[in-house]
């Protein structure tokens, strides 16, 4: 059966400013991930997969490449004449661009109000993971939940502006909201994917706005957290979580562990993206790969070693690559030495040359350039 | 009313490629794998989007589930459009009495004048599937047209050692065709017809109607239809092709034409953005290669785990090699499993086999008397025991156990 009672809101450009070099061109939904995908791919596909039919993109700018990679939302069956993928870039005179997730909201208000499904499910671009939406709404109605609040247990991300963590109760119900915490060890926080009732949800934001309230973590989960019914839902898989160039190097370099494929990508549960009908990749004579995940469309007659190759690289021999993330269609010319770099699309690197960063510091080469 | 197309195409994969044994036991032969993520008819599909075609019409009858699923709305050959696009033409009940089976090649295009009619098309572009090439189509259009030919039939230069193979084309100067030479043992010319014709419609329809009423016809384009429409002094011309064009009828030649995609001098490229061929993928991750693995000279695609060794190989979606594993020139079709310690070498594995601990598959030719050499194939979700062996030559749909 189609439809399932639940929308879902995507934010596109929330949280950009984290990895500021990838996002410079494009939203944080449209940054390359994992060796074939975008980082939207993985919250589309779990909507998809949890059988909702009516998502709304929100971006604010740079979103020609996420308009490019979704298109009509075909490859994720939402190109429907029910429902389906709707874009919601911002429009309206005198309206300035919002600056936060209750500004966004706001800006999106008539779209929430013309949708008919009981639920809302929203979430950002920074999350990888796979998961079924229908259990978090199934949970969120059980608990008789106000708003539903996604968590992770586990080492806090390393993000600059910190992260919000939750106390839960036994019974599920978040008790307290902490803003910006930068504490080390095991922590519960928040993943910024929420389930609300629609027009509960309508009413929060129309309260905010009148208080001129801003901030959805702080005024609303943080300030609301006696007088509305909170819970918690953990995600117990695995999630990789972007929050700075370090942690989207480690992400990559995650996907080379089985289990984290495993997770990630089963059968039933498909992660899908833009298709570019590459042919499968090549190895020449002479080639030496180990532990790197490889896209379709590469040409490998060199070294690999603990690498990411997205679709279409080109290895060229005698070069010797390690520990890279090596975005599409770039080329390491022959006999280059790499360590420790991370390429956006279309990079050249020519012959003979050596670069190298370190674990705890990738270097990052934006997109197009020439070495 | 639908737009008129001056040019449709009709792609005749009704035939079940007895010849590839096992691999069509459940399966249409333009669907078979080939070349680590397509099938055989992506290659005809592409070259009629890339050379313009906006509609045809696929001519499905031979165990046709999995193709015409594989065909769908033809959204990934951008052949899913209301102005035309991709049909599916199956044999069906033309009245309460007729009820026929496409009796060959030209009776299933004459059942279906009325599909083609819908698109009143001035030519129309023959095609079948089973061959491996890249060809503009509109080209040679162009050229019939230049002719003012009522059919155009393309054609190879073949070594002239094998040019009894074939159906071979005698023609003037000016490419007419004066004679056609089925297989000769005495061959006149190296010109082998490739089995793509253009016929400028009204002039077939004709010549289809007439077929049609002779008994005696076995109702084929080349053993009737043609040379009926030589002997009536029709202008018929031969359209010289030159590139990768390979057939992938047998086992021998479909195992080839694999291992020729890691020839870096083939002529046929696949990775030119010009004129790709398109697919329907799987959506899998990239392909993994463990740090113990080793993989040379080789075609992998996404979805792959590979912990083994790989040499030689063509290596379709999702396939797993095991650690200890050891694959060489071979063909692994999509989801199958190579276990612990196995061997395969020489072989066609067909999609989801389990190939088991130690198994032996195949063997070296240059290991092997040469009369009980050949390519060694296994069946679809054929599960081979731990230790169990297929021989070289063999051809196998049965699962067999294995001797520990």
């Amino acid at each position: 059966m189609r439809g399932n009672n639940v929308l879902g809101i995507l934010f596109s450009n929330m949280k950009d400013q984290t990895i500021r070099e990838l996002t410079e061109m494009r939203t944080m939904g449209s940054v390359p991930v994992g060796g074939r995908y975008r980082l939207i791919d993985f919250p589309l596909s779990n909507m998809a997969n949890s059988g909702i039919t009516r998502v709304g993109v929100v971006t604010k700018s740079n979103y020609r490449s996420l308009m490019d990679h979704v298109g009509s939302g075909k490859a994720w069956n939402m190109s429907r004449k029910h429902s389906g993928l709707v874009f919601l870039p911002p429009y309206g005179s005198g309206n300035v661009l919002y600056q936060n997730r209750i500004g966004a909201l706001s800006g999106i208000r008539e779209f929430l109000e013309s949708s008919k499904e009981e639920f809302v499910f929203m979430a950002d671009c920074d999350v990888v993971a796979n998961m079924d939406i229908q259990e978090v709404v199934r949970a969120h109605v059980a608990k008789g939940a106000d708003i539903t609040v996604v968590y992770k247990r586990g080492e806090l991300p390393d993000n600059m502006d910190g992260t919000t963590t939750l106390s839960v109760d036994m019974d599920g119900r978040v008790r307290e909201v902490l803003l910006h915490s930068r504490d080390t060890g095991v922590h519960t926080f928040d993943t910024s994917m929420y389930v609300v009732r629609r027009e509960f949800l309508i009413q929060l934001i129309n309260d905010a706005v009148s208080h001129n309230l801003k901030d959805f973590e702080a005024d609303i989960l943080q300030a609301g957290v006696t007088r509305y019914r909170i819970f918690g839902f953990e995600h117990k898989g695995y999630a990789g979580i972007v929050t700075s160039m370090n942690s989207y190097y480690q992400l990559n370099k995650s996907l080379l562990d089985a289990d984290v494929r495993a997770q990630l990508f089963p059968m039933d549960r498909p992660i899908y993206t833009k298709v570019r009908d590459d042919m499968p990749a090549r190895y020449g004579m002479g080639a030496s790969v180990k532990n790197s995940l490889v896209a379709d469309g590469c040409v490998i007659e060199g070294e690999v070693e603990n690498c990411v190759l997205f679709r279409g690289v080109t290895i060229k021999k005698g070069a010797r690559v390690r520990n890279s993330i090596i975005m599409q269609s770039s080329i390491i010319g022959e006999n280059c030495d790499i360590d420790y770099l991370i390429l956006d699309k279309d990079v050249e690197i020519h012959s003979d040359r050596r670069l190298m960063g370190f674990e705890s510091y990738p270097v990052y080469i934006s997109k197009g350039s020439r070495v | 009313m639908y737009p008129k197309q001056e040019v449709i195409a009709m792609l005749l994969a009704g035939g079940q490629g007895s010849r590839l044994g096992v691999l069509t036991k459940n399966l249409a032969k333009p669907a078979v794998p080939y070349g680590g993520k397509y099938r055989i008819i992506d290659f005809p599909l592409s070259n009629c989007t890339n050379s313009g075609i906006e509609t045809v019409g696929v001519l499905t009858m031979y165990q046709p589930l999995e193709l015409n699923d594989y065909i769908g709305s033809g959204r990934p050959w951008d052949l899913d459009t209301s102005r035309g696009g991709v049909h599916i033409l199956q044999p069906y009940q033309r009245s309460s009495k007729v009820m026929d089976w496409y009796k060959g090649t030209a009776n299933a295009i004459y059942q279906n004048i009325n599909f083609i009619e819908r698109y009143n098309p001035d030519y129309v572009v023959v095609l079948g599937g089973d061959h491996i090439y890249k060809m503009d189509y509109s080209k040679m259009v162009a050229f019939h047209k230049e002719n003012k030919a009522d059919c155009t039939i393309a054609f190879m230069e073949v070594p002239m050692e094998e040019a009894s193979r074939f159906g071979i084309l005698n023609t003037n100067p000016d490419y007419s065709i004066y004679e056609f030479d089925e297989k000769p043992k005495v061959p006149k010319s190296n010109k082998a017809s490739m089995g793509i014709y253009v016929f400028t419609w009204s002039k077939l329809r004709q010549y289809l109607e007439e077929d049609e009423l002779d008994p005696n016809s076995s109702n084929d384009f080349g053993k009737n239809v043609l040379p009926n429409m030589l002997n009536a002094g029709e202008r018929m011309f031969a359209y010289p092709f030159e590139g990768y064009w390979k057939d992938v009828g047998t086992i021998g030649s479909l195992w080839d034409a694999n291992m020729d995609m890691m020839n870096p001098k083939m002529q046929l490229d696949l990775s030119d953005p010009s004129w790709k061929i398109y697919t329907r993928s799987m959506e899998m991750p990239p392909h993994y290669i463990a740090a113990g693995a080793s993989v040379q000279h080789s075609l992998i695609s996404e979805g792959c785990n590979i912990y083994g060794d790989v040499d030689n190989c063509v290596m379709f979606g999702n396939v797993t090699v095991k650690p200890g594993a050891k694959v060489e020139y071979s063909v692994i079709m999509p989801g199958a499993v190579i276990e612990e310690g196995a061997n395969v070498r020489y072989s066609i594995i067909a999609e989801d086999v389990v190939v088991g601990k130690n198994a032996v598959v195949g063997s070296r030719p240059e290991e092997t008397p040469t009369s009980e050499w050949d390519i060694a194939v296994v069946g679809a979700k054929v599960k081979l025991g731990a230790g169990a062996v297929v021989k070289a030559k063999e051809m196998i749909d049965e699962d067999r156990m294995g001797v520990e």
